[in-house]
């Protein structure tokens, strides 16, 4: 298929040439450094000592760093503790998102102006890092999995995506809905959910991806290693080249490599961002960014 | 478009003034739109708790703020807190620091997105397009413990880089933890993360300029190089002032995360921006005063670079971020 308007005239071969081969280096610089850490990863220890730390194809497979993430250690714990705070945080930060768009939706509801004045004007102002920080050990929030939940669960931008949203659904439907005596929280559900599903998944993919990836909320507000999500694991285990294996629990056991069990756990990171991917992709242009440059 | 233009012109439906021009008591008003009230309520209470309260909270950067004591028992030091600030030494670092990261972003990473998009925009199959557009967006979902540790694989001390130089009988880089080049590995590892999404507003820039422009100017003997230059330029121009503009206002913040993760392999020497400045004297030294001082700091001139670069949009006749 060609979308070459026909008053451009055909380009020349080596310009063709030429751009496809940029393009081909752009995309192989972003997926080579995957290919290693997914090839590390089921290397075996004689591959990877052959070639130094890293392994570019791997000649045989063995999936023992997998099974040793999975297999009871901090790194275990770690990722039941970021699928948590995930699935909660999302939960919690979609439902506040969503209501606070409904209620801010109409126009001539009481109070409405100065409530949505009053979560833009955060758009402009960001609290510094220190009095957040003591306002989340005021309400006594520290070492507690609220502190990486509840400070970044509302956001405004969140909220004016949203909101958009809701303003464009037909308004015949809502005259209807209140015509058969709906209140609001019935138009909610029956009416502004069902009609703004998309906007709701992409909204709450995006907010999923800031809960699982956060990593400096756990290490300003929880001092307990027992408590650390994955990000910060996998900090210490990579990063800091500190890998705990079940070697030192279990006598006799041979621990996969620690290169391996390094670039496993990169790549179980990399994992639910590489499945909710392909919605995000699908839906991101469509409303999001084209509302964005309006303005 | 054109046929709403050759439409008689219609007064629209009166609909909405009914609403409002009927005067409705405030109770009944109240009872009517309390649910949408009850709606907003939770957002609004985080707001407040986690961004006006602490935003007044700023008020310890004029305190010797004792964790004990709390707000009300702390005593008021006046400047104190700025002035032991500005004769630190680490801090006019940080600052410097900063300073230069921004600089080499804003030469280097910027126009990266922008060069991107257009060569993007030339490639006329929709498949092969869509492809690659999918491929350099995904890295900017990634964290940053993950990106640090993509870049140490490939170019750190045993990755695959310096792995290949030595067994090709050449001396290996020290990439990861030279302070020297420290400002351009974090401006490399932005433009990986970040250059193809920064691509998308200015792919929509492009894609709202007028085609029959480009038609026009073919007519008229423009090469490809003319087109881009005298067509697609001036096009993207607002966005990218828009762009700019929003960049400038956050100079002071620079990839926070990105650097506190790699700032022990090279030092704070190096590696210290006004985040990590604030982090580690707060949080980790308990400055409480000071730190909020230099967070309070950057807020405020990063309020008024916005200001300011937008200002200097409107002098070049521009629109900038908000119309004059």
């Amino acid at each position: 298929m060609n979308t070459r308007p026909v008053w451009l005239g055909k380009p020349r071969p080596i310009a063709i040439a030429l751009k496809a081969l940029a393009l081909t280096l752009i995309c192989a610089v972003v997926v080579f450094p995957f290919l290693v850490v997914i090839s590390t990863s089921i290397a075996t220890q004689q591959q990877i000592d052959a070639n130094g730390g890293y392994v570019i194809w791997p000649t045989s497979v063995s999936f023992e760093a997998y099974k040793e993430i999975f297999n009871g250690t901090q790194v275990s714990r770690s990722i039941v503790i970021s699928v948590g705070v995930t699935a909660v945080g999302t939960a919690f930060s979609l439902a506040c998102t969503v209501l606070a768009a409904y209620g801010l939706s109409r126009r001539q509801s009481l109070f409405q102006r100065g409530l949505l004045s009053f979560v833009l004007f955060t758009l402009l102002f960001a609290p510094g890092m220190i009095p957040v920080y003591l306002m989340v050990k005021q309400l006594g929030m520290l070492n507690t999995y609220w502190s990486l939940i509840i400070p970044t669960a509302v956001s405004a931008f969140n909220i004016v995506i949203v909101r958009g949203f809701i303003q464009a659904i037909p308004h015949e439907l809502f005259d209807a809905a209140r015509m058969d005596g709906a209140g609001e929280w019935r138009i909610l559900r029956s009416v502004v959910l069902p009609n703004s599903k998309a906007v709701i998944a992409v909204v709450g993919l995006f907010i999923a991806v800031g809960y699982w990836n956060n990593y400096f909320g756990p290490l300003l507000y929880l001092n307990d290693t027992e408590m650390w999500p994955l990000q910060l694991v996998m900090r210490t285990f990579v990063l800091d080249n500190n890998v705990t294996t079940n070697a030192q629990a279990i006598p006799g056991y041979v621990a996969p490599p620690a290169q391996s069990v390094q670039m496993a756990l990169v790549a179980i990171a990399t994992l639910p961002i590489l499945c909710v991917y392909p919605f995000l992709t699908k839906h991101m242009s469509k409303g999001m960014l084209t509302g964005a440059i309006k303005g | 478009m054109a046929v709403n233009q050759t439409l008689p012109r219609v007064n629209p439906p009166p609909e909405n003034k009914l609403h409002t021009q009927r005067k409705m008591p405030f109770l009944t008003k109240l009872w009517r739109d309390s649910p949408l009230l009850v709606m907003v309520a939770p957002a609004v209470l985080i707001l407040l708790l986690f961004t006006y309260i602490p935003l007044l909270g700023s008020v310890i950067a004029f305190m010797d703020y004792v964790p004990f004591l709390g707000f009300t028992g702390s005593e008021w030091v006046g400047w104190a807190n700025f002035s032991s600030l500005f004769s630190d030494t680490a801090f006019w670092n940080a600052l410097w620091n900063t300073a230069q990261i921004t600089l080499l972003q804003i030469v280097l990473f910027f126009p990266v997105p922008i060069l991107l998009a257009v060569l993007l925009n030339t490639v006329a199959m929709p498949m092969a397009k869509r492809f690659v557009q999918s491929v350099i967006y995904l890295p900017h979902f990634l964290s940053w413990v993950i990106i640090v540790a993509l870049f140490q694989q490939v170019l750190g001390g045993n990755g695959v880089l310096n792995r290949f130089l030595l067994t090709h009988d050449m001396s290996p880089f020290e990439i990861m933890s030279n302070p020297d080049t420290f400002k351009l590995l974090l401006t490399t590892q932005a433009i990986w993360k970040d250059a193809g999404w920064g691509t998308i507003i200015f792919l929509a820039a492009i894609a709202a300029i007028n085609p029959g422009l480009y038609e026009a100017a073919t007519i008229d003997g423009a090469g490809a190089w003319q087109r881009f230059w005298h067509v697609t330029l001036p096009g993207m121009r607002p966005i990218i002032v828009l762009m700019l503009i929003l960049r400038l206002g956050d100079s002071l913040t620079v990839g926070f995360e990105q650097i506190l993760l790699q700032r022990d392999a090279v030092g704070p020497g190096a590696a210290e921006v006004l985040d990590t400045f604030t982090y580690f004297n707060g949080v980790v030294d308990g400055s409480w005063g000071t730190a909020t001082a230099a967070g309070l700091l950057k807020g405020v001139v990063s309020l008024l670079l916005v200001l300011a670069a937008n200002k200097l949009a409107h002098r070049l006749g521009e629109e900038g971020v908000y119309r004059r």
